[in-house]
Order: structure tokens, then C-alpha cells, then sequence
């Protein structure tokens, strides 16, 4: 059966299969109002008749079943487990009227079975009532009645806050290799960190304003911890203004910071890097390039938090470009398009609905997945050439460690393709790649520095 | 205190799920699968403003009838009964008139709920809710579930269904 915005199993006419899937309950609870005005229920035993479309009841004693009027007939399931709660959950109503208090004639039907439509997908599905009985409530109340997060968690989801790791290892990797170089002062290093975040938060913030508005977030039902946006204005937890509003300042921050850094270091390099930086980022998802819309998402984040992240904070170092944070920085260019590229997938679907063509929506299933292997092992190829040429220091070969893990999200992709809840397992492996890689090659230029400071 | 028989209480103390059947705009039976919580005088359900045509249904009809029907639910108690009452939904603020006022009790029947509550920001609408006050009037009940005998059938004194 299929599955609509406003629920799981929408009302339909009952067809056969309605009355096989009853049969798989243990009994039904029958529903009638009462001449009182008080519903009132019993279960009961039953055979369904999926050919003649009616169910056979068994007549309750004391209680005849009511031949004048509408009935609700249900099966509810549920398996507790205990400590941690319960799952199986499904349930299907049927309605409709009895001749002679046995023979139930179903005319319509209504449920939700957890295993064809997850909790979390139903939720989402129900979004819009839950905006609609609060709007309600609130004209009802005469106050405005709103669903809240406390701030900190509010910042947290607005912000996407816990993406910054993807900043974070281009920055520092650029001040490493500054650092390589001769080249460190721990407070631009931080004021970069910081600036570089914001720029990175800012652009989180418009994307939902754009997404939102493309009504590419609003279509789609089934987000994850990875995808799908931080949905705080389709759950009405901020408003768009608001947003946008946010956008700004998280731009304007990361502006002064930059132009603070431009003019400590008296660099112009560094202030078109930041004005690149910035431009990629609002053309990400901002009319009228939409980069993302286009299916060139990937290339701009490859660049902003590639090149533009990692030079950037190197230029703030030395006031100067070179090749080796350069090529250096292709590796967490390319691992982060990728987590983009994962976290794609499971969207594609309302991304598609909403004229975001991004690479999952254009390609197959099998292109999608051959593509992850090539880039993530142009990424590792980066690191082995660059050694191997001199471009980069010989212990970054350690992050070579790391390949398994991208083989683990390539056959995990293989498996949970079209399941967007299993599929967040792999999504979060895929983000641990760039964080190790990363993190690997940090140690490796911190083994460098510190045994260029032993051999002096 | 509460009136309803010894083993209905019982029934309500453990169950998981209840079927709670209110009246639908056009006056059909409409049932929802809850999990019921009892204080010993009231019965109380909660619900998500995402699922809450319930509550639109309940503040227009007050009328509702809970069924406790599956022994699975039950943690093995094949007893059944059905309460039939009037019910009020508390509304004022979805975001904490359901902590104020059942969570001990539904922490007491479903301690897992603790690790949902820690994970209020991922689902953060699941966690705005109504609860669904039911003042029981009449109780059906069905000792080992055999609903081929009569129900043994009580009701409220007056003062209480008032």
C-alpha cells in the first residue's frame, strides 16, 4: 500500500490484500457509539475473507453488535521489549456495517505497519498536522503556540553545529603545514578556526534558507542525523526571517574576522581567498547559480573546504601560496564532497521533486557508488603521490591506514542504498574517514615539526 | 480514589497499549493505539501533536471508550475490559504540561522513554504533547478475556461521573 503526507497507510477503499493483513492479527477490538453518545468496544475473535471481502465476527455475549450504525474494526500489535521498549508496532482499522451483527462489511480502511513505513518516516509524514493543530491552538489560546528547543539544542540544530569537524581538519591541516614551514601564530591560528566555522555555519544556515524556500526540505520525509537539512522551520522551531536573519550574522562574523586577518597579515591573497570562500558558499544553494541545484555541489565544497579552507588558514600563517598545502589540500576537499555526496542519498528523492538535481538524483544506484570508490581513492592517491614526489612529508603516507574505512562506506552503500535509516550507519562511517584521515595526517605533520625541531 | 475493579486497575497498571476509541466528526468510531497511564482515580494518554486529529476529535466529542484487550500488551494478563468516560484534553502548553503531569508515570511503565527524552532534539515534535485526562463512568470487564460471557459491568456513583 502506498504512504501519503498525512499518514502512514491513508484511508482507502479496503482491497483484498487489507483483509489478508488483518488475518495476521491475533483478534480485532469492534468499535461502535453507543445510543448514549459513549463509544464502546469488545474484542473478538474473527475470519476474514479476503474473496468476499467481509470479516466474520464472533458475537460477543451480552453485547449484540449494532446493525444500524458505522463500526470500527481493528487489529493492534505490539511487541514489548523489555527495558528498551517495544517494535512490531502496526495496526489497520477497518470501517464499515453489519446486516446481522456477524458479517462485517468493510468500506474503508486505515493503518500503519512500523516495518513498510518507519516511526521516524511517519513522523515526518505527520509534520504538517502538527503544524495545523498548533495553529488552531494557538487561535483557540488567543497566544501564539509554538514547538520549542532549549537554546543550546536550538543552536545545535540550527547551526548544524556538529558538521564543524569538516572546517576543522582543512584549517588546522593548513596552520600544520604553516607550521612545517616556520610559520605559527597561535592566535591567528585561532581567530582562522573560528572564522572559518562561522563562514562554515553561515553557510549551513542558508542552505536550509534556500531549501526551505525551494520547498526541497518541507518534501522531504525521511531525514536522518546526516541529512536532510536541520528543519527547524519546517518544524516551526524558528521562522524563515529568522533565519535568514542568522545567515547574516554568521557571515557578517566570519567577514570581520576575515578582514580582521587581512589586515594583520596585509595579505590580498588572503582577502580574495576569503572572497571566494564566501561567494562559493552563497552560490552553493543561493539563486541564481544554486551550485547544489545543478548537481555541482560537490565540486563547490570540494573547493570551499578544500583549497579555499586549507590555503586560507596557511596564508594567514605565511602570507604566501604554495603547492604542497595545496595539493594537501585536495584530500579533505575530496573526502568532504564526499560526505555531501553520501548524505545525498537518502534525499534524492524529494531533492528530485524539488528540482535538486544533485549527483544521486542524475545517476544510478551502481554510478553513484562507483564514483564514491574513485574519488575516495583519488584521496588516498593524493596522499601517495604527493609523498611520493617529495610534495608532501612521507609520514602523511600513515593516513593510507584509512582506505578500509572507504571501502567499508562503498560496500555499505551497496547494501542500504534505499533504506535512508540503515543507510545513516554508513553515512556516519563516511564522515569518521574524513575525521581519521585527517586526524592522521595532523599527526603527521606534527611528527614532522617535531622532528625538524630534533634534527634542527 | 479511583472506583474502577481491582483487576481492571491491574490491567491499566501494566499495559503497554490500550485502544482508545473517541468519535469522529461525522460520529464514527475512530480507535487509536496508546499506551494508557493510571494514578489510581484517572486515566491518562498523551499525544504527539503530530498525531493529534485525536484531540480535535476529543475536544469536540469528550466521549471516548479505552479497550485493554491483548494480553501481549498486558505482560500476560489475558483478562480484558473496556472503559468508557469522558475525556479532557490539557493543552495549555504542549511543550511541558506532559512532563509536569505524567512522566514519573510513564517513566514507571516505560523506562526506556528516559533515552528518548535525552534525544528531545532529534525528533523535537514527537516531544510537544497533549494529555488526554479520561474520568472513567462505566468499566466493562472480561475476567480471562472470554467475551463469549457477559461483561461484568460497573459504574461510577454519580459524584465521580459529574
Amino acid at each position: 500500500m502506498a504512504a501519503n503526507r498525512s499518514g502512514s497507510i491513508p484511508a482507502h477503499e479496503p482491497a483484498a490484500a487489507d483483509l489478508e493483513r488483518l488475518s495476521g492479527y491475533a483478534h480485532v477490538v469492534v468499535s461502535w457509539v453507543d445510543d448514549d453518545g459513549y463509544p464502546t468496544s469488545v474484542a473478538t475473535a474473527f475470519e476474514a475473507d479476503a474473496q468476499r471481502g467481509t470479516v466474520t465476527l464472533t458475537a460477543p455475549a451480552a453485547m449484540p453488535i449494532p446493525t444500524d450504525r458505522e463500526l470500527s474494526v481493528m487489529g493492534s500489535h505490539i511487541h514489548p521489549q523489555p527495558g528498551i521498549g517495544y517494535d512490531q508496532r502496526r495496526y489497520l482499522q477497518l470501517w464499515g456495517r453489519t446486516a446481522d451483527g456477524v458479517t462485517f462489511s468493510p468500506t474503508r480502511a486505515w493503518g500503519w505497519d512500523e516495518n513498510e513505513v518507519p516511526f521516524f518516516e511517519y513522523s515526518e509524514r505527520s509534520v504538517p498536522q502538527s503544524r495545523r493543530y498548533l495553529a488552531a491552538l494557538s487561535k483557540e489560546k488567543g497566544r501564539t503556540i509554538r514547538p520549542r528547543l532549549s537554546l543550546f539544542w536550538l543552536a545545535l540544530r540550527t547551526t548544524r553545529l556538529p558538521f564543524l569537524t569538516a572546517t576543522a581538519v582543512p584549517v588546522l591541516l593548513g596552520i600544520a603545514v604553516a607550521a612545517s614551514d616556520g610559520a605559527f601564530t597561535w592566535w591567528t591560528a585561532l581567530l582562522t578556526l573560528i572564522g572559518g566555522s562561522l563562514a562554515h555555519l553561515a553557510i549551513n544556515v542558508t542552505n536550509d534558507v534556500f531549501d526551505t524556500l525551494s520547498g526541497a526540505d518541507d518534501a522531504n520525509t525521511t531525514p536522518t542525523m546526516y541529512s536532510g537539512g536541520s528543519r527547524v522551520v519546517v518544524y516551526d522551531l524558528v521562522t524563515i526571517r529568522g533565519l535568514a536573519w542568522l545567515a547574516l550574522a554568521l557571515f557578517g562574523g566570519a567577514a570581520a574576522i576575515g578582514l580582521a586577518l587581512v589586515a594583520i597579515t596585509g595579505s590580498m591573497t588572503l582577502l580574495w581567498i576569503g572572497v571566494a570562500g564566501i561567494a562559493v558558499g552563497i552560490a552553493y544553494t543561493a539563486p541564481p547559480l544554486k551550485l547544489v541545484y545543478r548537481g555541482l555541489g560537490e565540486i563547490a565544497v570540494a573547493i570551499g573546504f578544500g583549497p579555499i579552507m586549507l590555503l586560507g588558514a596557511y596564508v594567514v600563517q605565511t602570507g604566501r601560496l604554495a603547492w604542497e598545502p595545496f595539493v594537501l589540500s585536495l584530500v579533505p576537499g575530496i573526502l568532504i564532497a564526499l560526505i555531501l555526496f553520501v548524505n545525498e542519498i537518502p534525499d534524492r528523492r524529494s531533492d528530485a521533486d524539488a528540482g535538486k538535481r544533485t549527483l544521486p538524483v542524475r545517476f544510478a544506484p551502481d554510478i553513484v557508488r562507483t564514483g564514491y570508490l574513485v574519488a575516495a581513492i583519488l584521496a588516498f592517491g593524493v596522499i601517495a603521490g604527493g609523498a611520493a614526489v617529495g610534495l608532501l612529508p612521507w609520514p602523511t603516507l600513515v593516513a593510507l591506514v584509512a582506505l578500509p574505512i572507504a571501502l567499508r562506506v562503498h560496500s555499505g552503500l551497496k547494501v542500504h542504498y534505499d533504506s535512508p535509516y540503515t543507510l545513516m550507519a554508513v553515512m556516519g562511517t563516511n564522515v569518521s574517514l574524513n575525521l581519521v584521515v585527517g586526524g592522521l595526517l595532523l599527526a603527521a605533520y606534527v611528527v614532522t615539526i617535531v622532528a625538524m625541531q630534533l634534527t634542527g | 480514589m479511583g472506583w474502577l475493579p481491582e483487576p481492571v486497575e491491574r490491567l491499566l497498571d501494566v499495559a503497554l497499549v490500550g485502544e482508545l476509541t473517541v468519535v469522529g466528526r461525522n460520529g464514527r468510531p475512530i480507535t487509536h493505539p496508546l499506551i494508557p497511564l493510571y494514578d489510581g482515580e484517572r486515566i491518562y494518554l498523551h499525544s504527539s501533536t503530530l498525531f493529534s486529529k485525536k484531540l480535535e476529535h476529543i475536544k469536540r466529542d469528550a466521549h471516548v471508550a479505552l479497550a485493554l484487550t491483548d494480553p501481549i500488551a498486558m505482560k500476560g494478563n489475558p483478562d480484558r475490559a473496556t472503559v468508557q468516560g469522558t475525556a479532557r484534553v490539557i493543552e495549555e502548553d504542549p511543550h511541558s504540561d506532559w512532563e509536569r503531569l505524567i512522566l514519573d508515570l510513564w517513566r514507571k511503565k516505560e523506562p526506556a522513554i528516559n533515552d528518548f527524552l535525552k534525544a528531545r532534539v532529534a525528533l523535537p515534535l514527537f516531544f510537544e504533547r497533549a494529555v488526554i485526562e479520561i474520568t472513567p463512568e462505566r468499566c466493562l470487564f472480561w475476567a480471562g478475556g472470554d467475551t463469549d460471557r457477559a461483561p461484568v459491568e460497573t459504574r461510577a456513583s454519580r459524584e465521580v461521573a459529574a
